[in-house]
């Protein structure tokens, strides 16, 4: 019971790849391995506090304003990951820019929040927080690193491939187009495995 | 200071919300099935755009800054963009129902739509005067539109068209976005203005 709240999020009902929340900040900046990665911690961080704090203090919401309870606990945890992102990772927070305020208008968190942390308790819902963080993060980290191999010959910054294709990269990849193709191609994979297991 | 009408021009064309800075996508899948809702949520967008820019404008120089909470940031945006979408919806029903016949559905929606609190945040962070945010906000939000209308248009096109099985539904959806930001990718440079 406990593990299935767990792998859900993963990859039954992955965020991105599945459920398709959560675009934004997964094209936006999944033009390298280590952006990808940086995003997806920055979202397991705010979605599992969220969902711990709400499934605790859950029996004092009031349920005609719960929605605004959620976004005001919620934007708490962005601005503490936004301020230690800048003071410690200036790289990374440069690069990702605008989409870490963005987190808080992040579709994956208020839906787990909502859906799963305001019903159940306090154990479920860190577990939740994690697994759905894992799935986002995976499918984030998967299209990253594609479009880093492609786009620009690396990964995480070392040289992978020889010295012709390295001068010439598929610089489309790294670009706004690559990455709605990139994930077109993820999930017609996805939709043909389904199909062929049904 | 740069002049109003690049600003519109980089905001409508060459960094298209949609199809170059990645903002608003969920709306841009979820409501392009057909060119009149497009077209509903594309006015209910301008109109929201433009006033959140200017009251989170106020709020930003006039209130926290002075007051030295600029940590405050995202929750008092966030939170003002969902109390004026509510305000909005009120005073549309009870004062024009036509327009809120119109956009009602949409008005909604449009709370979580990372594209208003992503230009209330870009507008901070170009340090954009008032009349600076007042067009890049409207030439955001027609960009939005026109990525929007022209993603409806072809998506109408392609129900009626064979496509292979694997990609029906969003992975089609996803490609027709990546060839229509391709062919975005071709007004970069325009007049000097880079992505």
């Amino acid at each position: 019971m406990q593990s299935r709240d767990f792998t859900n999020g993963i990859l039954k009902n992955n965020p991105v790849l599945v459920l398709m929340i959560g675009l934004c900040p997964t094209l936006a900046v999944s033009t390298t391995a280590f952006n990808s990665l940086g995003m997806g911690i920055a979202v397991i961080f705010v979605l599992t506090l969220s969902n711990i704090t709400i499934s605790s203090i859950r029996k004092f919401i009031p349920e005609n304003i719960r929605i605004p309870v959620f976004i005001v606990i919620i934007s708490t945890f962005v601005t503490v990951i936004d301020y230690t992102m800048h003071a410690f990772i200036p790289d990374l927070y440069k690069n990702l820019g605008v989409f870490v305020p963005l987190i808080v208008v992040n579709c994956i968190i208020l839906g787990r929040v909502e859906g799963f942390a305001y019903k159940n308790g306090v154990f479920a819902s860190l577990l939740d927080g994690l697994g759905s963080g894992i799935g986002f993060t995976l499918a984030i980290f998967i299209m990253g690193s594609i479009r880093e191999l492609l786009g620009s010959g690396t990964f995480f910054g070392f040289n992978v491939f020889p010295q012709g294709f390295q001068n010439n990269p598929v610089i489309f990849m790294i670009l706004p187009p690559g990455g709605f193709l990139v994930i077109a191609s993820l999930m017609g994979i996805m939709n043909h495995f389904k199909s062929s297991h049904a | 200071m740069v002049s109003p009408f690049l600003i519109f021009l980089s905001a409508f064309l060459v960094n298209n919300i949609v199809l170059m800075r990645f903002l608003g996508l969920c709306p841009y899948f979820g409501v392009s099935r057909r060119t009149d809702t497009a077209l509903g949520m594309s006015m209910g967008v301008l109109f929201v755009m433009l006033l959140a820019s200017w009251i989170t404008f106020f709020i930003y120089h006039y209130l926290l800054v002075p007051l030295d909470l600029v940590f405050l940031r995202t929750a008092a945006f966030i939170l003002v963009i969902a109390s004026l979408v509510q305000l909005i919806e009120l005073f549309l029903k009870k004062n024009v129902p036509t327009l809120y016949q119109a956009l009602g559905i949409y008005l909604p929606l449009i709370t979580t739509n990372c594209a208003i609190l992503g230009i209330t945040f870009l507008i901070i962070d170009y340090d954009y005067t008032l009349l600076q945010a007042t067009v890049f906000s409207i030439g955001t939000a027609l960009g939005f539109g026109l990525a929007l209308l022209l993603m409806a248009g072809m998506r109408e096109q392609i129900d009626l068209a064979p496509v292979p099985d694997a990609l029906k539904g969003s992975p089609i959806a996803f490609i027709t976005a990546s060839l229509t930001s391709l062919a975005f990718l071709g007004f970069a440079g325009l007049l000097g203005l880079s992505i």
